[in-house]
């Protein structure tokens, strides 16, 4: 449905995007995950055709958007970040505008309008300027706006930003609603709203991609990964390498900790692995006292932090040049 | 070009004008600085013609074209409402023309308006009816050009008061031009003189509508409004 091949987006020098790759199926919902100035809003604007890109390609059914601009725009619905609407209008003004600039004929207006408006709870709303609406509502004349032609890729960015709770739980359950006919991109830097919402999650850092796939997969692509809080004390137990040597052991990093001579170790288990029995064989062989050893399962929040770390992008970029 | 959409924001463009203030305030300010000039010749010279109307009728518009198309575009980029516009299957040319054909319309009505002065003169003598016709199609022309000129100043940046300078002294270079011939020999002066839009209005003034002066006008407006429309699609940071 959607495809984009090596983008680059970069603003002067700086690269807002470098180098991303993937796909969106027919009828998915995709969670375009990251911290804010990741990049999520530069890709999409180049999906709408807002930017052109610096390099590489994008196509929405197999039309590219900067040759074949006027039918990619056609094909699909944007609601941008900030969701800029001519304040003077009234809703129903508004709609029909944009009914008219989406060439949709004028006989079917009523009734597209009136579809829309009642899937996004308008229709009492009608006769009010723009400028008079709450956030909420602004946001839901956003996304009927984006939803008048009945398009089948839709792009939302950042809906639910600057919502209360019970809207943003509204707005998610639209957004299911319409993504099981629809395809569905939507940005947020909100993990929960991925878990809600989406099918599949593509997480962005500084601009290039960090991770692709379900929520599921993701987590438990990284689940096995157990990450063991150690805490020691004894003789030579602050050098990191006996625990290194332990089997099943990945990583070590030393962590501060409070008490005085106590050393803390932050250890990372190889997937499928438990290295606590051996840790403490280790700790019993080199007369250290354990003072403490938990065990810990990542979240899809550990993940998502672990993922967008600045030092962890530059370690990936490194990596990749190397 | 598909004219729906031309028309679609021609039309939302003249409800956001006369739906605010604006257009009432800009359209009296506008028929009481001509009233005035009318009728202070009038009664000094107590002659009927349009004159003194169509002699400062050209330089006005330099400031009143400005102040009208200043928020055309401008307006739409700094709400953010461009964003949602240019990612419509729309053309920018398309976008462009609708806005200059409302401003060009209020416009139109502002000099409606003065058609009383018109009849007034009527009422009161015997002037000749082609010179006033022709100068009030050379009014047309040259108020849409100013107008087209404003576009392009409003395109070119998201603060209106700079796209206010910015269209004021386009318009105001080519509305002096004219003068050239003060400060200039003869064959340089007269091709000047040539560029200058006050200098064609002139022409037609005198109450021949001549197809040069027409094309002069057309041209200049084409070619604003497509310079206008690539500004435009000219997106932030590129």
């Amino acid at each position: 449905m959607i495809s984009i091949e090596n983008l680059k987006k970069y603003y002067g020098d700086f690269p807002a995007v470098d180098d991303i790759s993937f796909t969106v199926q027919s009828g998915e919902i995709l969670g375009f995950l990251g911290p804010n100035g990741a990049g999520k809003t530069t890709t999409m604007k180049v999906i709408t055709g807002y930017y052109p890109p610096t390099a590489g390609r994008v196509t929405v059914k197999g039309k590219d958007v900067v040759a074949d601009s006027l039918e990619t725009r056609q094909m699909i619905g944007y609601l941008p970040e900030s969701t800029p609407l001519y304040l003077d209008l009234t809703v129903s003004e508004y709609l029909h505008y944009i009914a008219e600039l989406r060439q949709i004929p004028e006989g079917e207006h009523a009734e597209r309008i009136d579809r829309i408006t009642t899937l996004t709870g308008l229709t009492d709303r009608m006769q009010q300027p723009l400028g008079q609406l709450s956030k909420g509502y602004r946001q839901r004349v956003g996304l009927a706006q984006a939803m008048v032609h009945d398009p089948d890729i839709l792009i939302l960015d950042e809906p639910t930003i600057g919502l209360d709770p019970n809207q943003i739980v509204e707005i998610r359950s639209l957004i299911r609603e319409i993504g099981r006919e629809k395809t569905v991109i939507l940005s947020t830097h909100i993990l929960p709203e991925v878990q809600a919402t989406c099918d599949r999650v593509v997480i962005i850092n500084e601009g290039r991609i960090v991770a692709d796939g379900t929520p599921d997969e993701l987590q438990s692509r990284f689940e096995g990964q157990a990450v063991i809080d150690l805490q020691v004390y004894g003789d030579g137990s602050d050098d990191t390498e006996p625990f290194n040597q332990v089997h099943g052991v990945v990583n070590v990093e030393r962590m501060p900790d409070p008490e005085p001579n106590v050393h803390r170790m932050q250890i990372m288990a190889e997937q499928g692995t438990d290295p606590r029995g051996e840790l403490f064989r280790l700790c019993v062989r080199k007369e250290w006292t354990l003072l403490g050893m938990t065990r810990k399962i990542q979240s899809l929040e550990d993940i998502f932090q672990q993922l967008t770390r600045s030092d962890a992008a530059h370690q990936q970029r490194e990596e990749d040049a190397a | 070009m598909n004219w729906s959409i031309v028309g679609a924001i021609f039309r939302k463009e003249l409800k956001t004008y006369f739906g605010s203030p604006m257009a009432y305030i800009v359209l009296a300010v506008f028929l009481i600085i001509t009233g005035w000039f009318f009728s202070l010749n009038l009664f000094k010279e107590n002659m009927a013609h349009m004159r003194s109307l169509f002699d400062i009728l050209p330089f006005l518009l330099v400031v009143f074209a400005p102040a009208v198309s200043m928020r055309l575009i401008a307006e739409e980029r700094k709400s953010g409402t461009m964003e949602l516009l240019v990612t419509m299957p729309v053309r920018d040319f398309e976008i462009v023309l609708g806005k200059w054909l409302a401003a060009f319309i209020l416009y139109a009505v502002g000099l409606a308006a003065t058609i009383v002065y018109v009849i007034s003169i009527f009422s009161l003598g015997k002037p000749e009816f082609g010179p006033i016709f022709a100068g009030y199609i050379g009014l047309l022309l040259l108020g849409g050009t100013y107008m087209a000129i404003g576009v392009l100043g409003s395109s070119l940046s998201e603060n209106q008061i700079i796209a206010f300078i910015v269209s004021f002294m386009i318009s105001a270079i080519f509305a002096i031009l004219v003068f050239s011939a003060m400060i200039m020999p003869p064959p340089l002066a007269e091709l000047i003189q040539y560029l200058s839009t006050t200098y064609h209005f002139q022409s037609i003034a005198r109450g021949v509508i001549d197809t040069r002066n027409v094309v002069y006008y057309l041209s200049l407006i084409f070619f604003s409004l497509l310079l206008a429309s690539h500004a435009m699609g000219q997106r932030k940071f590129l």
